[in-house]
């Protein structure tokens, strides 16, 4: 199918995005290493918070960039370029893993199990530091490997619109997409549930898959959304792309409703010590509010929000609806990190502020970065054309 | 125009969708309320151009959906914790977390189930099963390869000459008047006819009758009951052998029921000290039951010492130990009147203890009393 009937001119961001992007990143960097002089092991539970919404933001954006071509969707073709730009934040993954890979120690209580513990000792050949840095590393790498192939294809095409390249894309991404679900399950076992070594969940690994796709969404909605309104892409985006968008955020809150409640309902149903552990802990003193606002925060109010055909096609609503979730998911991470560090009660200051301010910031910087050398939309792409007509 | 035919609509074809698009616009231009278009596929952006308001079948899920949600949880509520309470796996008579799979699947039938019954009979207008456009040769047309709109001569603006002209004017290449059929005029709704209710009426009556007496009569069972209807009194019942009404009966009168005794000494226990004595010797077998007894009924206030250190000890008045002189130089019959009629907070145990055991229970009691205050020539 031939593009040659597809107007495009690129227009280049607006410097605002740079400026209050650099703002926050200061602002953010700022705060973390006042954190970190002052409190380091808090800080650290918070790095732990913002690696994992990082992670949640670049690798979940690859994953939904490798959905496109496996599941062979048009829809998504016109503003894929999004993704990419957000999977780029997987260079930046080191940045917030360095400082957790030297306080090791200081967070992770399997790193120095008492000799009499037999079942941290059972757990040992897994969780000591030598493989959990292997396993970090070699994680990144495979991301990092995927992002950088398929992107580069992706970026090549706009020039050569070679139709091979598309079908390269598909061999990858079907090579990807379960390394994806590997990898993602492993690491939230790593930075999340090994917080806690002693309890057990047989599903954590696809709770975490669902608030990462759901924070993936959201971010790429933000920002589609946005320049959509303002033409940065082709004309005729509009409605149906919006809807299919909104019941997609609206399906993955339900999926997260889902196994979360999945979750809860096993364990609170057998009442095995082992398990209960975990949710015992966020039930007390007032980490109870956040346990029960997560319900409010993470499900009813997006559930509410995007319910209705209409709100799924309301620029405006879908714009609030997405920073929401994404902020509900920043809530989620918060919720099952913290009440690791403050058994007592919320743990809520200053420092809980940083991460979210360095990685609003990075996000921005990153795709401002990118959006200045790359197209917004895929020119070259074979799919396009069918993209901007698809009609529900 | 023949006579007697009453006119339903005027319809107008059209070969491209682009011409009924814009017809439609035109329509609503024109101010037409009550009119359709009808085309062989979906044409994209029809709804935008006839200006339709969203289906309001989407509330009807909701409304339905949450009165599900809500009737399953009050039914649960009331069934689990109000009606019949049993405890299930040590949870809490109304346990949320497991009603909520059962509210979520009710929720989502409830919904489903309305959803398609309002759509056909509240949205299509079910048991209307024909309609004038029904068999006309505008829609044969527009079912292939037209593309038709059909203005109703109930809407208040409808004008003959007038609607002919619209149509005209957005070039239908066709425009067919649709008369209402005579039989569908006069036709009458079947379900209200006499005999047809009468069908059902006899039908209901049968199947009624026919479940009533083969699960009633026929397949009857006597139910296996036989246990809990026992022909004799239980505790506390009625009884109509017995000129007072009571299934209980006190004992004859001037009789004393075997291994018990009459205690002559209530509200006297000065006197009950003086006269009563202990008639059981102490051995091995007595000290044995005294103990035990004892760690029953009298540990838990006074210590299994009897020095007063107890489970209840800071709860409650401190129940006194047993080794002050007071009690030591009790008679063992001024102690039995304590325990058989209680002191203080203390209550009677002359139903808890028969007089053998009391003396035993004295006995061992003796014997922790000696063990605290023992004479020097026990250690001899």
């Amino acid at each position: 199918m031939s593009n040659s009937s597809i107007e495009y001119i690129k227009k280049e961001l607006s410097p605002k995005v740079r400026t209050v992007g650099s703002a926050l990143f200061v602002a953010g960097l700022i705060v973390v290493v006042l954190g970190y002089v002052t409190d380091p092991v808090r800080s650290a539970y918070n790095n732990i918070v913002g690696l994992t919404f990082l992670i949640s933001v670049g690798v979940g954006s690859l994953f939904l960039f490798a959905l496109e071509y496996v599941a062979g969707a048009v829809w998504s073709t016109p503003f894929r370029r999004v993704t990419e730009f957000l999977a780029a934040n997987i260079y930046l993954i080191p940045l917030l893993a360095i400082p957790l890979l030297l306080n090791v120690n200081s967070i992770f209580h399997w790193t120095h199990p008492e000799p009499a513990d037999k079942t941290m000792l059972n757990k040992a050949p897994y969780l000591n530091v030598t493989f959990f840095v292997i396993r970090v590393v070699l994680f990144w790498l495979i991301w990092l490997c995927f992002y950088f192939f398929i992107s580069r294809n992706s970026v090549k095409q706009d020039t050569s619109h070679d139709q091979s390249l598309t079908k390269l894309n598909i061999k990858l991404s079907t090579i990807f997409v379960p390394l994806f679900a590997i990898t993602i399950s492993f690491a939230a076992i790593d930075w999340l549930m090994s917080l806690s070594p002693k309890w057990f969940s047989t599903i954590f690994g696809v709770y975490y898959f669902s608030g990462t796709v759901l924070a993936a969404l959201a971010a790429g909605t933000i920002f589609i959304v946005l320049l959509n309104e303002k033409g940065y892409f082709v004309k005729g985006l509009s409605g149906d792309h919006y809807y299919s968008l909104g019941a997609l955020l609206f399906a993955f809150t339900n999926f997260w409703a889902y196994i979360a409640f999945s979750q809860y309902l096993l364990i609170w149903y057998a009442n095995l010590p082992e398990e209960t552990t975990w949710f015992i802990v966020r039930w007390q003193g007032s980490w109870k509010i956040i346990s029960i606002g997560l319900v409010f925060v993470h499900f009813l109010i997006p559930y509410f929000g995007l319910l209705s055909q209409p709100s799924k096609m309301n620029p405006k609503r879908l714009l609030w609806m997405s920073g929401w979730i994404l902020f509900a998911h920043y809530y989620d991470l918060y919720w099952m990190t913290m009440p690791n560090f403050g058994k007592d009660g919320i743990v809520l200051g200053w420092i809980e502020l940083g991460f979210p301010l360095l990685i609003a910031g990075l996000i921005m910087l990153v795709f401002d970065f990118k959006a200045k050398s790359q197209n917004l939309v895929p020119i070259g792409d074979p799919k396009l054309k069918r993209g901007i007509d698809f009609r529900l | 125009m023949m006579s007697g035919k009453i006119l339903y609509s005027y319809t107008g074809i059209f070969d491209t969708p682009d011409q009924i698009m814009h017809a439609a616009e035109k329509a609503v231009e024109t101010g037409y309320t009550k009119y359709d278009v009808n085309t062989p596929y979906p044409l994209h952006g029809m709804d935008k151009a006839m200006k339709l308001k969203p289906s309001k079948l989407g509330y009807v899920a909701l409304v339905f959906g949450l009165s599900g949600t809500l009737a399953t949880l009050l039914t649960i509520w009331w069934m689990s914790a109000i009606d019949y309470p049993i405890v299930i796996g040590g949870k809490p008579l109304f346990s949320f977390p497991a009603y909520v799979p059962i509210i979520f699947e009710v929720t989502v039938l409830s919904a489903a189930i309305m959803t398609v019954v309002s759509m056909l009979f509240f949205f299509f207008k079910l048991p209307n099963n024909s309609h004038p456009l029904h068999g006309t040769e505008y829609m044969k047309k527009v079912s292939a390869d037209k593309y038709g709109i059909s203005i109703q001569a109930d809407d208040p603006k409808f004008n003959e000459a007038a609607v002919k002209k619209f149509l005209e004017s957005v070039h239908a290449s066709e425009i067919i008047p649709i008369y209402w059929d005579e039989e569908e005029i006069s036709h009458k709704n079947k379900i209200l006819e006499p005999k047809f209710i009468m069908f059902l009426i006899v039908v209901a009556v049968i199947t009624s009758g026919v479940t009533y007496f083969s699960f009633n009569k026929l397949m009857y069972m006597v139910p296996f009951d036989w246990m809990m209807n026992q022909p004799k009194l239980s505790a506390q019942q009625q009884s109509p052998i017995f000129a007072d009404g009571f299934g209980m009966r006190q004992p004859v009168a001037g009789t004393i029921a075997r291994g018990s005794m009459v205690y002559q000494f209530k509200g006297q226990p000065d006197l009950a000290g003086v006269k009563l004595v202990n008639p059981i010797p102490i051995s091995k077998e007595s000290l044995a039951l005294g103990q035990v007894k004892f760690d029953i009924y009298c540990s838990p206030c006074h210590g299994y010492n009897a020095d007063g250190v107890s489970r209840l000890r800071g709860q409650f008045p401190n129940p006194p130990s047993l080794h002050s002189d007071k009690v030591r130089n009790w008679s063992d019959g001024r102690i039995f009147a304590v325990v058989t009629e209680g002191q203080n907070t203390m209550p009677s145990y002359a139903s808890q203890l028969s007089f053998d055991e009391r003396w035993a229970v004295i006995n061992y009691l003796r014997a922790l009393q000696r063990a605290l205050n023992a004479k020097e020539s026990d250690v001899q």
